[in-house]
């Protein structure tokens, strides 16, 4: 992903997929407060993602808005990393995935923010204090649940060993893009292990790291999702809403 | 950025009612700053004193002494209410994973936020009656307290979504305006910063079927298709006739409710109508037509058996919807204990702290 279009596409993809696994909470949370906050960082995701979009489709100049790349691929061209298509699993699962996104997110968006794309930086901008707030509310939970029951505890540490090979693809080096995201991965591990620890849970080892979402080579979950996601749209072709 | 960049005609949704919002915020504060008597004398008769603030349209605040049955009405009426913001998130939220376009998707998304957000703010009201949320969360989920019985009907189509904040929401305001003005304090509070949000999203609901209706003719079949189903359960939103309404003459007396049943219902109807014009949509009511001597329209009374059976919990979705929910509050018990637990251990460390 060193092109421009092919970076702002992936990050917008994983903005994009994100948003919509965190949609699928709504009316589902533990408790209300969990409600608005899980509404709010989908929100917040969906917002960033619709700037990227918007921008990738510009980069490429073939015309493309964000409701053409976001209702009108087909899963072998969405650039998101697997990491987000992971379904939902119970609420350990999801605030893992969430920790581990934001703490990808922060130093990105930080870095795209200094970067010398004047409408990258821009969307970095906006985002990083977006993504700080998500850090924080994964990382929260993340230290409640390991610190909190035995059961709570057994689960938090369940989820994280469950989606701890999929970190790896997103620090995969890519020497020419505005932000290499090989360069991110100490901040990352810094503040992971940071909060595991606190949390009372171990770092898995690594060894098997799934990847191939940025060439388009997704896992099971992601086409079923597309199918929910773009049905209505694709329906009524060139219809507006 | 979420979608208010269309200007709807003067005469659309929420214009006069956010004017009477914001008229009833203004007497709220001359209310405050009448210098009301510092409560009653030491020999006075409590009831009588109730009476006087409730004469004098001021307003009862959680220290007061107020009836019991004051009380107790307040906090039914407090909880339902609440329970329909939360109950209202699943029928909406049926279609964020769905809608047509990111604007619409963010729209919706926070919508339905905004939902659970007043759902909070209403319990936190009905808990300074001196009832907690979780007693309330458990009347709910045991079936012992009601919800608004519009959210027992399906979204079937993208359509539905517009004609909930269009219909739903707008039945929703015109109830909810005259409680800005409620004697009881926290409640009348909450109901102004409700009736805010609620008349941007009935605005938006309105735009969803502008756009549909002025769209493909199957987005049109659509708009109308929905219209079709929402309206008679919108009409029933204003409860019994009042000739069979239970709890309105002593609700009055209180200055809990201002208007009867019916009369919000003509209310709202005289407004709808106006608007689907505008629209292009047609009410489904072949008896609709302007009465020159009442000055208002004439319209077909919902069907006040369907609105009972709901009710009674065999409408479409009554059994969905509190199986979703109480499902959400079950699988989430585990979490809830683990924050609790949490906090437990940082409360003890920090005690050792203090300590050492």
């Amino acid at each position: 992903m060193s092109a421009p279009f092919d970076f702002t596409l992936a990050l917008g993809d994983d903005a994009l997929i994100a948003a919509q696994r965190l949609g699928e909470w709504t009316s589902r949370a533990p408790e209300m407060e969990e409600d608005v906050a899980l509404a709010n960082i989908a929100l917040d995701q969906l917002g960033a993602a619709r700037l990227l979009l918007t921008y990738a489709g510009e980069l490429e100049g073939a015309g493309r808005d964000e409701d053409a790349l976001a209702y009108l691929r087909g899963d072998r061209e969405f650039r998101n990393c697997l990491l987000v298509e992971l379904p939902n699993g119970d609420f350990a699962v999801t605030m893992a995935k969430l920790f581990f996104l934001a703490a990808y997110q922060l130093p990105l968006y930080s870095a795209l923010a200094g970067c010398g794309d004047e409408r990258l930086a821009a969307i970095g901008a906006k985002a990083r204090k977006e993504s700080a707030y998500h850090l924080d509310h994964a990382s929260l939970w993340v230290r409640r649940l390991g610190d909190g029951t035995e059961e709570s505890h057994r689960r938090m540490q369940a989820a994280v060993d469950q989606v701890w090979p999929y970190v790896h693809e997103l620090f995969t080096a890519a020497p020419g893009a505005p932000v290499d995201p090989a360069t991110l991965r100490a901040d990352f591990d810094a503040h992971v292990s940071a909060v595991l620890a606190e949390a009372t849970l171990t770092r898995p080892a690594d060894g098997w790291a799934p990847g191939g979402g940025r060439d388009g080579v997704h896992n099971e979950h992601l086409s079923y999702l597309l199918a929910e996601m773009q049905v209505l749209h694709r329906a009524h072709p060139g219809a507006k809403w | 950025m979420y979608g208010n960049d269309f200007a709807p005609p003067e005469e659309g949704p929420g214009g006069g009612l956010l004017g009477e919002v914001e008229a009833a915020e203004a007497a709220l504060r001359e209310a405050a700053a009448r210098a009301r008597r510092g409560g009653p004398a030491p020999d006075e008769d409590l009831e009588a004193y109730f009476a006087d603030v409730i004469d004098a349209d001021q307003k009862i605040e959680p220290r007061d002494w107020m009836p019991e049955a004051y009380r107790k009405t307040l906090i039914r009426q407090i909880a339902q209410h609440a329970h329909s913001e939360i109950i209202g998130m699943q029928p909406e939220g049926n279609w964020i994973s769905r809608a047509p376009s990111l604007k619409r998707k963010a729209i919706l998304l926070a919508k339905v936020q905004d939902e659970a957000g007043h759902g909070l703010y209403l319990y936190a009201a009905a808990e300074t009656l001196g009832v907690s949320r979780d007693e309330l969360v458990e009347l709910l989920i045991e079936g012992r307290q009601k919800y608004s019985s519009i959210f027992n009907y399906p979204t079937l189509t993208w359509a539905d979504v517009g004609a909930i904040g269009w219909l739903v929401d707008g039945a929703a305001i015109v109830n909810q305006v005259p409680l800005c003005r409620c004697s009881y304090g926290p409640y009348a509070r909450a109901m102004i910063r409700v009736c805010k949000e609620e008349s941007f999203h009935q605005r938006q609901g309105y735009e969803i079927l502008h756009t549909l209706a002025h769209g493909t003719p199957e987005q049109k079949a659509m708009a109308q298709d929905a219209v079709d189903r929402w309206w008679y359960p919108s009409l029933a939103m204003f409860g019994p006739p009042d000739g069979d309404s239970t709890h309105s003459a002593q609700s009055m007396a209180w200055k809990i409710k201002r208007f009867s049943n019916d009369e919000l219902r003509q209310r709202f109807v005289d407004m709808c109508v106006q608007q689907a014009e505008i629209l292009g949509l047609t009410i489904p009511d072949p008896g609709l037509r302007w009465n020159e001597e009442r000055q208002a329209y004439d319209y077909t009374q919902p069907d006040y058996d369907e609105l009972t059976r709901v009710i009674k919990g065999d409408g479409p979705c009554n059994r969905q919807r509190m199986a979703h929910r109480r499902g959400a509050h079950e699988e989430g018990a585990w979490v809830r204990e683990a924050a609790a637990a949490h906090a437990a251990k940082r409360a003890e460390k920090n005690k050792e702290k203090v300590a050492a």
